[in-house]
């Protein structure tokens, strides 16, 4: 049996109302011993104004590429008060940020590994669908071989691989709705 | 779609058979770009999506569970000091996959304007009055058979600044996770009935006709609760999963 898949529709302006209850800036519970690392950026239109009104979600596998979820069984292990699971809206500047590890890598299709990344999520008034994307990390050797940044034209990789920050364990991330810089999103 | 494994360490390897989601069907998704919603002309992408095959990162997704519901969350007349003003409504229906099976234990999210059309919001600016007993959120997990319900206020259909004379259909926002990265959904649900429906954008987005009716609620005798609210009805469809898994192989650690 079939039924239609239920139609999206957008966020609207007032997303923060229903959503920021569940923020989470810091995935990084106590205990957790690998090192914290910030992931951010800026989220522009196609004026190159900034989007104040975003909301960015984040799922990512913790250290050793362990999903926190029952379809990962694989036999590695989980790490006590880190779900994977970040939300944040956009400030008037149209940043976020988020504090939270580096991923391990996760199986790719037909063998091997897929470099560390982050899977993204992107809600937003203007937007009737939501949008998904994913950060890589731009000092990741395993970048060359990954099979999902290799489907993707090569002028547009750059787009979908966050640069170093200014300090220790900073990344940089932005996002880029339109334009030639337009950041690559995924038909999942 | 099994790939043929050519692996070195493939000795110490585990095969990992991940099924993805199927396609959303023809016709029940916006396009991005929808000129007639003017925020989509700036925000849409210009370029085509890139395909992602199924991997995990895309069948595994965040799992929420009771410890951050409160036990009022799901009832938004009952939030605050005293009752809001307004037409007391429940909204309940199933969240199922396209398979017809049911999506148990997944967060369901919900916010709305008040009875006068107004979200207690610093950018709403529209001049109806805020109501100190309802701030129009909501959120509840479903139940092991994939049910959730909500008691609300029916919120009020208000002007925006996308066209001229513009006027949002009275609806509800829901926020749904589902079981997977690939899962995600947000919509709206609508109300029987209401004329503004075919002038809005947001609505005729979506291109199947028979898609926009099932974003409208249907009245529902059977949660009406008698001399306290009128119920309504609403499920929700997410993604099935595909019928053949792809394999993975992948070296242990």
């Amino acid at each position: 049996m079939n039924l239609p898949t239920t139609s999206s529709q957008t966020v609207g302006p007032f997303l923060h109302i229903g959503l920021t209850w569940l923020n989470t800036a810091n995935l990084v519970g106590p205990g957790v011993a690998d090192p914290p690392i910030m992931v951010g950026g800026r989220i522009v239109d196609g004026d190159a104004a900034p989007v104040a009104d975003a909301l960015v979600e984040i799922w990512q596998a913790n250290a050793h590429g362990r999903y926190a979820h029952p379809e990962d069984r694989r036999d590695l292990p989980l790490t006590t008060h880190f779900s994977g699971f970040g939300r944040m809206p956009t400030d008037p500047e149209g940043r976020y940020a988020f504090t939270t590890i580096k991923p391990g890598r996760v199986p790719a299709p037909g063998g091997g590994l897929q470099a560390p990344h982050i899977n993204v999520t992107l809600l937003m008034r203007g937007m009737l669908r939501h949008l998904q994307t994913r950060i890589y990390f731009g000092d990741e050797h395993a970048n060359a071989d990954d099979p999902v940044l290799r489907s993707v034209p090569a002028a547009r990789r750059d787009t979908l691989i966050a640069t170093r920050g200014d300090t220790p364990g900073a990344y940089i991330f932005d996002i880029v709705l339109q334009g030639a810089h337009e950041t690559v999103f995924f038909d999942v | 779609m099994t790939q043929p494994t050519d692996n070195t360490t493939s000795s110490a390897a585990a095969r990992v058979a991940v099924r993805g989601y199927r396609p959303y069907d023809p016709g029940t998704q916006p396009a991005h770009l929808y000129p007639p919603y003017m925020s989509t002309v700036k925000r849409a992408p210009t370029a085509p999506l890139v395909r992602l095959p199924a991997t995990l990162s895309e069948v595994t997704g965040p799992m929420f569970g009771f410890e951050r519901i409160r036990a009022n969350d799901f009832d938004l007349t009952r939030q605050h000091a005293g009752q809001p003003i307004g037409e007391r409504i429940v909204v309940s229906g199933r969240v199922l996959d396209a398979n017809a099976r049911p999506v148990p234990h997944t967060l369901v999210e919900i916010w709305q304007a008040n009875a006068a059309g107004r979200y207690p919001h610093p950018r709403d600016q529209h001049d109806a009055p805020t109501d100190p007993n309802f701030t129009g959120a909501g959120r509840t997990l479903t139940d092991g058979e994939g049910r959730y319900r909500f008691v609300t206020i029916r919120p009020g259909e208000y002007p925006w600044r996308n066209h001229p004379n513009a006027w949002r259909p009275a609806h509800i926002h829901f926020s749904l996770f589902g079981p997977a990265f690939a899962t995600r959904l947000v919509t709206q649900m609508y109300f029987p009935g209401d004329p503004l429906l075919e002038f809005d954008p947001m609505y005729t987005s979506i291109p199947d006709a028979k898609a926009r009716t099932r974003l409208v609620s249907a009245f529902d005798w059977d949660t009406t609760i008698p001399e306290q609210a009128l119920g309504y009805h609403f499920d929700i469809v997410l993604r099935g999963r595909d019928e053949t898994p792809m394999e993975n192989d992948l070296p242990r650690p």
